[in-house]
């Protein structure tokens, strides 16, 4: 187990790994959102309240499930990388973050083309998930900018993990407060029926998520594997691997 | 030659001491944010409303944002400066705890940077119109929400030491942050001065402010050996 | 059909939202994909600069 572990880290290894099992990843999801989407958009009955505006739901919460997801993906490898002194590690943190931006905007987006016909306006101050959703982004924004605004990579990848790990304990009070907040300007919130949902309208939610899931995990394997060429530039492999054209593409 | 290692009550001390004369020395650093936030403070009931109900409903909030960037202004220094002047490598090779000498220096930001904003605060508090009975919690969520700033802004600093234009990126990674601090602190205001008990986002304000004074020196420490190397 | 593309008349926000969603999920993938080949491609012209001049090296990727 250990030494699949060691050979996985290994970034040659990984770099052809990520390749192979990148077009598994967007398969399977791809499958599943086509499943999740006929049983949300089709088999689904209409919400008796939010007649077919509920059908929102199906990317909504996913997206904003992914943009909690990779926030915690790129804190935990923020942390290894920092513990460990592991590359991949920062380089999966480093990968994860565009990708949780983009899904915390979608859920912000989805959100308000939610709100606007159940509240009458496209954005609610005092909802607590879109007011989190918002701070969320900024976090991500700040992580990218520090990564940005350094040129050293190394220090970088470094000083970004020390913002990262920082952040997960704001995200908690930001999550708490906002909530506690929201609570005295009376927040209604679009979703409280999660729990007595019928099965015909979890089910697709929930496969939905797992598809929504799979893609990160393509998206990011897609984007490791930029971000291990860049980390090990000057390694004899890389050199190896772009002298040689040709296998370029089957090394792809 | 070795410095002898200090315990780091003695290196908090001497730390702070030097942190202390440098902004005698230095009455911009001091006066700067204070200017600031006079000046964007009178702004509002100019752009906003100049009746009293309504200064009365955005007081806290606008002395809160006011002071939060204040505070804001002299992070980017904090580190930098001594960063160029070379006293920040002295610092991480004297073998002295770099943890004490990070909280040593937030103590020193928030006492020149901070505190006098309280006092400020107050000032301004009273042209909005704001009842005196605000004024206790106010320097209290006041007092401790700018240490939080300075504590979470010294992480910041420290992680762009050496970055161009760290400023705009510094209020980009802290102000995000201190929402959690903001709501409690606003909110206690507001419930004392409608005269409703306000004991419990106070305890929450101290709360955060303590979690944040314990944790970030850690970070601050971590993010200076990073930036360092 | 067009009943179910009329969904219940909140068409436009529930199509909207599936569109933005699709948009940025390809859009993800896509960005992915070409920063992993502009990398290729830089990294490439980085090794044929040096073996013309050894001392350099790839020193830096636009992200």
């Amino acid at each position: 187990m250990w030494t699949w572990f060691h050979k996985l880290a290994s970034p040659p290894h990984f770099y052809r790994l990520a390749g192979l099992w990148a077009p598994w990843f967007l398969g399977l999801s791809l499958i599943g959102m086509a499943i999740g989407l006929y049983g949300g958009l089709v088999t689904a009955p209409a919400d008796y309240q939010q007649g077919d505006a509920f059908r929102i739901i199906y990317v909504h919460v996913p997206s904003a499930y992914l943009s909690l997801m990779a926030y915690v993906v790129m804190a935990v490898a923020s942390a290894i990388g920092l513990v460990w002194r592991m590359k991949l590690a920062h380089a999966v943190a480093a990968g994860a973050a565009p990708i949780g931006a983009s899904f915390t905007f979608l859920a912000l987006a989805t959100g308000s083309l939610w709100g606007k016909p159940m509240w009458g306006t496209w954005w609610q101050w005092s909802d607590p998930r879109m007011l989190t959703e918002l701070i969320l982004l900024f976090l991500y924004f700040g992580f990218m900018a520090l990564r940005a605004n350094i040129t050293d990579r190394q220090r970088a990848d470094k000083a970004s993990a020390v913002l990262a790990l920082v952040g997960v304990v704001n995200v908690v009070l930001v999550h708490y407060s906002v909530e506690w907040w929201s609570s005295l300007h009376q927040g209604q919130t679009v979703m409280n029926s999660e729990a007595t949902m019928p099965s015909s309208m979890l089910v697709p939610l929930l496969v939905m998520i797992l598809s929504f899931s799979l893609f990160f995990g393509a998206v990011l394997l897609h984007r490791l594997r930029g971000e291990v060429l860049i980390r090990e530039a000057n390694a004899r492999w890389v050199r190896r691997l772009v002298q040689e054209g040709g296998s370029l593409e089957a090394a792809k | 030659m070795r410095e002898p290692t200090l315990r780091p009550v003695a290196t908090f001390a001497t730390v702070l001491s030097r942190e202390l004369q440098l902004a005698y020395r230095r009455p911009a650093d001091l006066l700067n944010p204070l200017f600031f936030f006079a000046v964007v403070t009178s702004l509002f009931p100019i752009a906003v409303s100049p009746l009293p109900e309504v200064l009365e409903l955005i007081g806290p909030g606008v002395v809160w944002i006011a002071a939060l960037l204040a505070a804001l202004l002299p992070l980017s220094t904090h580190y930098a400066q001594d960063y160029e002047d070379g006293t920040l490598e002295h610092y991480l090779l004297s073998g002295q705890s770099l943890v004490a000498i990070c909280i040593a220096k937030t103590v020193g930001l928030w006492l020149v940077a901070g505190l006098p904003l309280v006092l400020a605060s107050l000032v301004v508090s009273g042209s909005y119109g704001l009842a005196p009975s605000t004024f206790g919690v106010m320097s209290i969520t006041l007092a401790s929400g700018s240490y939080a700033l300075c504590a979470l802004g010294a992480v910041a600093a420290a992680l762009t030491v050496g970055v161009q234009r760290a400023s705009a990126l510094i209020a980009l990674l802290v102000l995000p942050m201190m929402v959690p601090v903001l709501i409690f602190g606003t909110r206690a205001i507001s419930l004392t001065a409608t005269n409703m008990p306000a004991k419990g986002p106070i305890y929450l304000v101290l709360a955060v402010t303590l979690l944040a004074a314990l944790l970030t020196p850690l970070a601050t420490a971590a993010a200076l050996r990073i930036s360092m190397e | 059909m067009m009943e179910w593309l009329a969904m219940g008349g909140y068409a436009f926000y529930v199509w909207t939202s599936f569109g933005l969603t699709l948009l940025a999920l390809v859009g993800n993938l896509v960005f992915a994909k070409r920063r992993h080949q502009r990398i290729l491609v830089e990294l490439r012209h980085a090794n044929s600069v040096d073996e013309a001049e050894p001392r350099g090296g790839f020193q830096e990727v636009a992200t």
